[in-house]
């Protein structure tokens, strides 16, 4: 069976959720090898193996962190030339993009960016991506080359399937282009405790309706009823009211989750973009004309300072 | 000393209007009224300000690759202050999928001479945000994407990147691509005067045989992905909605409840 390479996401050796989605689309495919690189990379592969991955190719370098993206498509390139794979997934993060498209050129493929769903087809992988803001979908596969292929997140459950997977030191040389951009300072994200944006099964954002900074925490404590994570329109990150990390849209993060809670947010093109993949949409407005209505399958007309804590106490109550 | 700015702009329809895909599967230019791309505007806003705050001599290119039509981006970003403008145009251009789009653009930025290329975070119709980490690649030099600030001095680029898990401060040597988000600054309205002077700014207009490029390299015959269909989306079927009188948190959280989410 041809084997699929699978570029892993991870933070210190913890694999993010999104990669492990890859491995199941894989597998669809063919039989996954995973690649991970930099500091805790060996780490991951107990945790690839329960999902489906055959062998991981490891490889620990400094350039991986302090330089940007191209030590990264020099590994992938090096681990492509060793398993000549039927194809390549990459998580559709805004780097994984960069590594992918700089990987497909290099190799002189196709790339397909954002794919919401893959399945394997005559003439090579098939990618369904979900475009113009969620109106259209479309299938396309890559004609050229190893499919290069990206895949947001939640695009597949994780499934368990032990493999005993063969841990292998990959071999690279860095290209001269490597350390052509320096990463001179890092600060990482504080965590808060919430769940990723981009993973979470639940969302709850506010809007422009919110009305102040302050006035978030009524949001905060609705998410943190149902364990969910914290979104924003633009509106209200413009406003310095919630961070840009939280940005819910085309230029913020793209989501979708089971259920998607919009609280004060009137539904712009832009915001839709990045959620309107979620698969139930709930809304609070107190306009009932808000474009937001024609995608809700609940949708309550009200002030979100009645509707939102009274929906956070009952929930606390029902959860006892 | 001279510091040569090439802006890549995209010409796309407005996605306020009601886009959709033509017959063999490209996007559909003539029912919706294109524009530049909003996030372009804000890559043409660094330029200007890197020649602002520079004691060099600086000369901003816009470039495109895009059909007749695409000359109202170039006139929309000449206006706002850049210097001249260079239109890529070709009939066997249509179709053109990102890795041939970053092959036309790469020689139109080789023919026009640089130190540096910006471009915009994404387009707002392809939304890859591929296109200036390839550039990068073909044209060989250093990549500093996704900046959230940008700052050019004594020859070398630098910017703050805020990615998912951190964010970096980045440092590379011109020449450089260079990409800004929508987190860089708020792009200017073109003024009167900007909008008069730019009617007398050269638009330079060349074809795929300028660049040196063959028609099969190009276009949907030279793409290296197909489409092989695409169908509108099933409008979501009507959710139920209820006025609040006072029983609305509750009424949500029945729902809530019925879906299993509580
Ligand atoms: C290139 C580009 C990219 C963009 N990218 C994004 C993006 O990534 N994400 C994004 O969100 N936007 C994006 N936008 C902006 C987008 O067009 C909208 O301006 C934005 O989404 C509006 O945010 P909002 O819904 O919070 O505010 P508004 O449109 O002002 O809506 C506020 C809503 O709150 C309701 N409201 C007010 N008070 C209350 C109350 N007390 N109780 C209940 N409801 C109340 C109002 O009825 C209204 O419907 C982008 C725009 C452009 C041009
Ligand atoms: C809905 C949709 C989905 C698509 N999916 C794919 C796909 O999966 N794979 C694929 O290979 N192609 C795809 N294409 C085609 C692709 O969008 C175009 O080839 C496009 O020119 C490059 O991609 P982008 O617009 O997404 O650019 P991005 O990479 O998002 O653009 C980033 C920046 O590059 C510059 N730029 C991009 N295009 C131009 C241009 N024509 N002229 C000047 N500057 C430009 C701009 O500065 C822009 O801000 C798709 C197109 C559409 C409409």
């Amino acid at each position: 069976m041809a084997e699929v390479l699978v570029y892993v996401d991870h933070v210190d050796g913890a694999v993010r959720k999104p990669t492990l989605e890859l491995l199941t689309l894989a597998r669809r495919v063919g039989e996954p090898v995973a690649v991970a690189l930099g500091a805790g990379a060996a780490d991951t592969a107990a945790v690839l193996g329960e999902h489906g991955a055959v062998k991981v190719l490891t490889h620990d370098a400094a350039e991986y962190a302090d330089y940007l993206v191209v030590p990264k498509v020099d590994a992938l390139q090096a681990a492509v030339a060793a398993v000549s794979p039927a194809a390549v997934l990459v998580p559709s993060s805004a780097e994984g993009k960069e590594i992918a498209a700089r990987l497909a050129l290099r190799l002189g493929s196709g790339i397909i960016t954002d794919a919401v769903d893959l399945e394997s087809g005559d003439e090579g992988p098939v990618a369904t991506q979900s475009v113009f803001a969620a109106s259209f979908t479309t299938k396309s596969r890559v004609s050229k080359g190893t499919p290069v292929i990206t895949v947001k997140p939640n695009s597949a459950a994780v499934e368990a399937a032990p493999a005993n997977p063969a841990v292998e030191a990959l071999e690279v040389s860095f290209s001269a282009q490597a350390t052509g951009t320096k990463v001179t300072a890092r600060t990482p994200r504080e965590s808060t405790g919430r769940p990723e944006l981009t993973e979470a099964a639940i969302v709850v954002s506010g809007g422009r309706g919110v009305n102040g900074a302050d006035n978030f925490a009524i949001i905060e404590a609705l998410a943190d009823s149902l364990g969910a994570a914290v979104g924003a329109s633009r509106a209200a990150v413009d406003a310095g009211w919630y961070p840009h990390t939280n940005q819910v849209g085309q230029t913020g993060k793209s989501v979708s989750p089971q259920l998607y809670i919009a609280n004060g947010i009137s539904g712009a093109i832009q915001h839709r973009a990045g959620m309107q993949t979620s698969k139930t949409i709930v809304a609070v407005n107190k306009d009932a004309e808000a474009p937001i209505f024609d995608l809700v399958d609940y949708g309550v007309v009200g002030d979100l300072f009645d509707v939102v804590p009274a929906l956070t106490e009952e929930i606390k109550a029902r959860k006892g | 000393m001279s510091l040569r700015i090439v802006v890549t702009v995209k010409y796309v329809p407005d996605a306020t209007g009601d886009r959709h895909f033509a017959d063999d599967l490209t996007v559909d230019r003539d029912d919706v009224d294109g524009l530049l791309s909003e996030l372009d505007e804000y890559a043409v806003e660094q330029a200007l300000q890197i020649s602002e705050n520079s004691d060099d001599d600086v000369e901003i290119t816009v470039l495109t690759v895009g059909p007749e039509d695409a000359k109202d981006a170039l006139r929309k970003a000449l206006s706002m202050g850049a210097d001249k403008a260079i239109h890529v145009e070709d009939d066997d251009l249509h179709g053109t999928d990102a890795i041939g789009t970053s092959l036309v653009l790469a020689k139109a930025i080789e023919k026009a001479g640089y130190d540096l290329v910006i471009s915009g975070m994404a387009s707002t119709d392809g939304t890859m945000g591929v296109v200036p980490a390839l550039l990068a690649e073909r044209l060989g030099v250093p990549q500093v994407t996704l900046l959230s600030e940008v700052s050019v001095e004594d020859g070398t680029v630098k910017g703050r990147r805020d990615g998912d898990a951190a964010s970096e401060q980045l440092e590379a040597s011109l020449p450089a691509v260079v990409s800004v988000t929508d987190q860089s600054g708020e792009a200017r309205y073109p003024s009167f005067k900007g909008i008069m002077a730019a009617k007398k700014k050269p638009v330079e207009a060349w074809d795929l045989s300028d660049l040196d490029l063959e028609a099969e390299e190009v276009g949907l015959e030279g793409s290296y992905t197909v489409v092989d269909s695409a169908a509108e989306r099933p409008a979501r079927t009507a959710g139920t909605i209820v006025k609040d009188e006072g029983e609305g948190g509750k009424q949500l959280a029945e729902f809530l409840a019925s879906q299993k989410f509580i």
